[in-house]
């Protein structure tokens, strides 16, 4: 088999450019990989390289550096994960800011990066300083009143639509598999399914671009679900630099799956919590080995988001809380609801959200992609500015609600009536009656909680990217907040009740609204995306304390058991099943009592199973079986008559061994004998060529009896990789099962519709 | 290089030429990194980028007040930071309690070659965009529709097994062919994708 690219010798530079060529080995698109097959491959190329290298020390280096190659790629990926990361927040900071006005000093800075060295910053307008003006200030010099109102509302709602025009075109024009989350098609493809240009540059570039600008344009999504879709296409892009990743589909997915890892680290600083995320949420199979490395990814990429310094605190996130406060055991109980709405809310939004995507999929809603982009945020745009919780990032708003009230905040949030006489630190305010900003507050969370519950259902899935998280941490983050503050009133007018006698005394600091606020956030997103562990330590990694696992672990686990309650999927599983991906999932669980017989193909009055003969069809029998079917392979048999089962061919490598035969070979032509044996037939004399292809065959292909139950089945599939298993009877081919027919078959189990599955 | 480096070093010189390939594209990227990461490593902390911020509440009959200054993290606290102090000596500790002092640094130089770097890439992407849907259709000669559309949906194997395979030797020979056939390609590849994502709705819904 000779590769074409190396038939001029060394290729220059401009090799690039050219045509790969397909050879034997690699997959075509939207099929699934051999895991088995990747697995004996790479195990040939780590032999083949330990016993070459004790031949001389050039070899005995290059075993080294094949070794540590690994190590390497991961060491890429965090550098680059971390660099894009830092300057994904960074733009966003900028871009944001400038919905609502300019720095006159130097444009490239944010507000609050304008106003750090002015000294005009006074306590009670600590926002303000005469560098950065609004647009109605640059544009009319009036900063109050009604024309300035309208002026600035009128530019921020241009500048939303400027923003997110311009991603929705790039993604069109350039990338457009960039947009969405990316989470649920890298969970297929990590469980072995092939979509080329998912992870190419070209979708690194344009995600890495339109992500900033759609976040600044106030539109109600995330930035972690693309992060880890940019993350694993750095991860692809570095293991192609690389042979031993490059040309084995099985170990380029563990470099994935630590990529994954990497992402979430630098999305929330939690690198031990984006290794348990990528091993709980995202991989399919992940080996031991890949922890280690997971965790140096993750850790190099949180590192160098750390010494980009984004937000100017050396914090990773922009909401990182640093109070220690104690909580009490009778506030469980408020905790427990907050993770009973968190569980109704992710139920809410999943339905919601799916039967949204599935009209957008289905109507005519879905021709105008462009136009949906913009209506929705002109929508977002023209609700969200009156409301000034949502007319700032959501990153700053779950910042500010997570956040304790001490003296000196003069936020409406804290607007709490102080004891004039008061002297006590600053750590240590008792509870205090709420004053009118208080009150204030409280509606205008209430309305934002409602709105950004509606307009999320229908940001989520647009044709740009979008994230989850932070949208669901947000709308937990608010009603944690009106909960905390409700029960921080009652506990202050009524310190005299049973229930709170015995823990809160008058004079003394009992219920901390901000976390509330935490667990809120908690509760929602473990109701949406039904994570357990990977939540609970992302969640403290965020808090740098421990003494908040408890109702944390509280709240995610009674969110995800009334969740659960309703359906058993979370929004990446809805997702999968909505577009038909054939991904087999680790957590269903099959319990019917079908056999084999029941699944296979060819069924009761069906045509007849499609075979290769070991030695008498010729090649224009098998072009002709090939062209009139589409199956991806065809077992071999020893004859018509007696059908024992010899190999099983894939239809992509017979194809291009017998293109390559007639090219190349001297004498194939369309009545030549295609054997499949070690030695050719006893043929009469002139009679053309035979055509030897037992090198594409493989041997060992997987059989079960026609009567195994389905539920071992399916676990040989799941636990394997397997894309297709042949059912024997008495040594005799009776049939096939591939995992499309599993996936319908448990589909139709499940009464859902089994003709959604689409891919091959 | 020396000519004689393909007879010393074979193994070597074969592993880079194959290497070329990759690394051309890979190349840009670390250039790219190596440029982002530069300026924070090289920054030097001019006196604009570090501060120590004061916060103090309003106390009695004094308001509050923001006090902002330039020193090191040793001396950052309510005593070398508040100038001129509101309060008369006896008071200052009171006062200095309810005081909230942090040290925070930024680096200028890394805010200013992010954004500037970020405004660059989206303008050259704007322009590329202007460029391929206003001027590429117009001084392409207008190719005739290659195949209806009814033959996307042809058997593509039939397609590939019935067809004369392209001999690979004969390649384009200047460079700007193959940019021009890498190009046509691309485009090719972008537009296949957005039939599966925008046009059929199969991915991505």
């Amino acid at each position: 088999m000779v590769n074409a690219g190396d038939m001029n010798g060394s290729g220059n530079l401009m090799d690039f450019l050219d045509e790969p060529f397909p050879d034997v080995g690699t997959y075509e698109d939207f099929h699934t990989i051999d895991w088995l097959r990747e697995k004996s491959r790479d195990t040939d190329h780590h032999r083949k390289i330990t016993s070459k290298s004790k031949e001389s020390i050039w070899e005995f280096i290059k075993s080294l550096l094949d070794a540590w190659s690994g190590w390497v790629v991961m060491l890429l990926i965090g550098l680059l994960a971390g660099t894009l990361a830092g300057v994904i927040d960074l733009a966003v900071d900028w871009m944001t800011d400038l919905k609502e006005g300019v720095c006159l000093s130097a444009f490239w800075y944010s507000h609050e990066q304008c106003c750090w060295t002015s000294n005009e910053t006074t306590f009670d307008d600590r926002d303000k300083c005469p560098q950065w003006q609004k647009w109605s200030e640059l544009l009319v010099s009036q900063s109050e009143g009604a024309s300035a109102y309208i002026l600035n509302y009128f530019l921020y709602i241009m500048w939303a639509l400027c923003f997110a025009f311009l991603a929705v075109s790039l993604v069109r024009v350039f990338a457009p598999y960039a947009c969405g989350s990316g989470i649920p098609e890298i969970k297929t493809i990590l469980s072995g399914f092939i979509i080329r240009g998912y992870l190419g540059k070209w979708t690194l570039l344009i995600k890495t671009v339109t992500l900033v600008l759609v976040v600044s344009s106030g539109l109600s999504l995330g930035k972690e679900g693309p992060l880890v879709h940019v993350a694993c296409c750095c991860g692809n892009f570095f293991s192609s630099l690389f042979s031993k990743y490059s040309k084995n589909e099985g170990k380029r997915r563990e470099v994935l799956s630590a990529a994954a890892a990497a992402g979430v680290s630098v999305a929330f600083g939690a690198p031990i919590g984006g290794v348990l995320f990528s091993l709980e949420e995202v991989s399919y199979y992940f080996p031991l080995k890949t922890l280690w490395r997971s965790f140096f990814a993750a850790l190099v990429a949180a590192f160098t988001l750390r010494s980009i310094n984004p937000f100017g605190n050396s914090r990773l996130v922009l909401f990182y809380v640093e109070y220690h406060t104690p909580w009490y055991m009778a506030e469980l109980f408020p905790f427990i609801l907050l993770g009973v709405f968190g569980g109704l809310w992710g139920t809410l939004f999943i339905r919601c959200n799916i039967a949204w995507c599935r009209r957008r999929k289905t109507t005519r809603l879905g021709k105008y992609p462009v136009l949906e982009v913009i209506v929705i945020t002109a929508i977002t745009a023209i609700i969200a500015y009156p409301n000034p919780y949502t007319r700032r990032s959501t990153s700053e708003l779950i910042s500010e609600l997570f956040n304790d009230c001490g003296a000196l905040e003069s936020s409406q949030l804290c607007d709490y009536i102080n004891d004039p006489n008061m002297t006590r630190p600053v750590d240590d305010i008792p509870d205090r009656p709420a004053g009118p900003g208080v009150y204030t507050a409280m509606w205008q969370l209430a309305l934002a909680l409602v709105f950004k519950i509606v307009i999320t259902i229908f940001t989520f899935g647009m044709k740009i990217p979008s994230g989850l998280f932070i949208p669901s941490m947000a709308v937990g983050a608010m009603a944690g907040r009106m909960v905390g503050i409700g029960v921080e009133q009652l506990a202050y007018h009524h310190h005299d009740w049973i229930i709170f006698r015995n823990w809160c005394r008058p004079g003394a600091d009992c219920v901390t609204p901000g976390l509330y606020a935490m667990v809120g956030a908690a509760a929602c997103l473990g109701g949406v995306t039904r994570m357990t562990v990977s939540l609970v330590v992302i969640m403290f990694e965020l808090t740098g304390g421990l003494e908040y696992i408890v109702p944390l672990m509280a709240a995610a686990v009674t969110s995800k058991w009334v969740a659960d309650a309703f359906g058993k999927e979370g929004i990446y599983e809805a997702h999968i099943h909505l577009n038909g991906y054939p991904f087999l999932d680790v957590k269903d669980e099959f319990t019917h009592r079908t056999l084999a017989t029941d699944v296979m193909r060819p069924r009761r009055g069906e045509a007849p199973l499609s075979v290769l003969t070991q030695d008498s069809m010729t090649v224009e029998d098998v072009e002709t079986l090939i062209k009139e079917t589409d199956y991806n392979g065809f077992p071999v048999v020893v004859s018509k008559d007696s059908e024992r089962l010899i190999g099983f061919a894939q239809r992509r490598e017979l194809i291009l061994a017998i293109k390559n035969a007639r090219q190349r070979q001297d004498g194939v032509v369309s009545n030549s004998i295609v054997y499949f044996t070690e030695d050719p037939p006893e043929l009469p004399p002139n009679s053309p060529h035979p055509l030897k292809l037992r090198r594409i065959l493989n041997l060992s292909p997987f059989t079960v009896t026609d009567h195994t139950p389905m539920e071992t089945v399916v676990d040989i599939f799941r636990k394997l990789g397997l894309r297709q298993c042949l059912v024997t009877r008495s040594g005799r081919l009776l049939g096939i099962i591939t995992k499309k027919d599993v996936l319908r078959h448990m589909a139709q189990m499940a009464n859902q519709d089994p003709e959604s599955i689409m891919f091959n | 290089l020396c000519p004689g480096w393909e007879f010393l070093f074979p193994q070597a010189s074969t592993m880079f030429a194959r290497c070329t390939r990759k690394c051309a594209s890979s190349v840009l990227l670390l250039v790219l990194l190596c440029c982002v990461l530069s300026p924070p490593a090289q920054a030097r902390k001019s006196s604009e980028d570090i501060r120590c911020k004061c916060i103090c509440p309003p106390y009695r009959n004094i308001s509050g007040h923001i006090y902002n200054k330039n020193v090191s993290q040793k001396d950052c606290n309510c005593l070398h930071v508040v100038e001129p102090m509101p309060v008369p000596g006896n008071d200052v500790e009171a006062y200095c309690l309810l005081c909230e002092c942090k040290y925070e640094e930024r680096s200028t130089t890394t805010i200013k070659v992010i954004i500037i770097i970020y405004l660059s890439v989206v303008g050259a992407l704007l322009l590329y965009m202007a460029f391929l849907v206003l001027v590429d259709p117009l001084i392409r000669k207008p190719d005739a529709y290659t195949q209806p559309l009814h033959n996307e949906e042809e058997n593509e194997d039939a397609r590939s097994l019935a067809a004369v395979p392209t001999p690979s030797g004969a390649r384009a020979n200047t460079v700007l062919e193959r940019v021009e056939g890498a190009q046509q390609r691309w485009k090719r590849q972008v537009q296949e994708q957005r039939k599966t994502v925008f046009d059929r709705h199969k991915m991505l819904s």
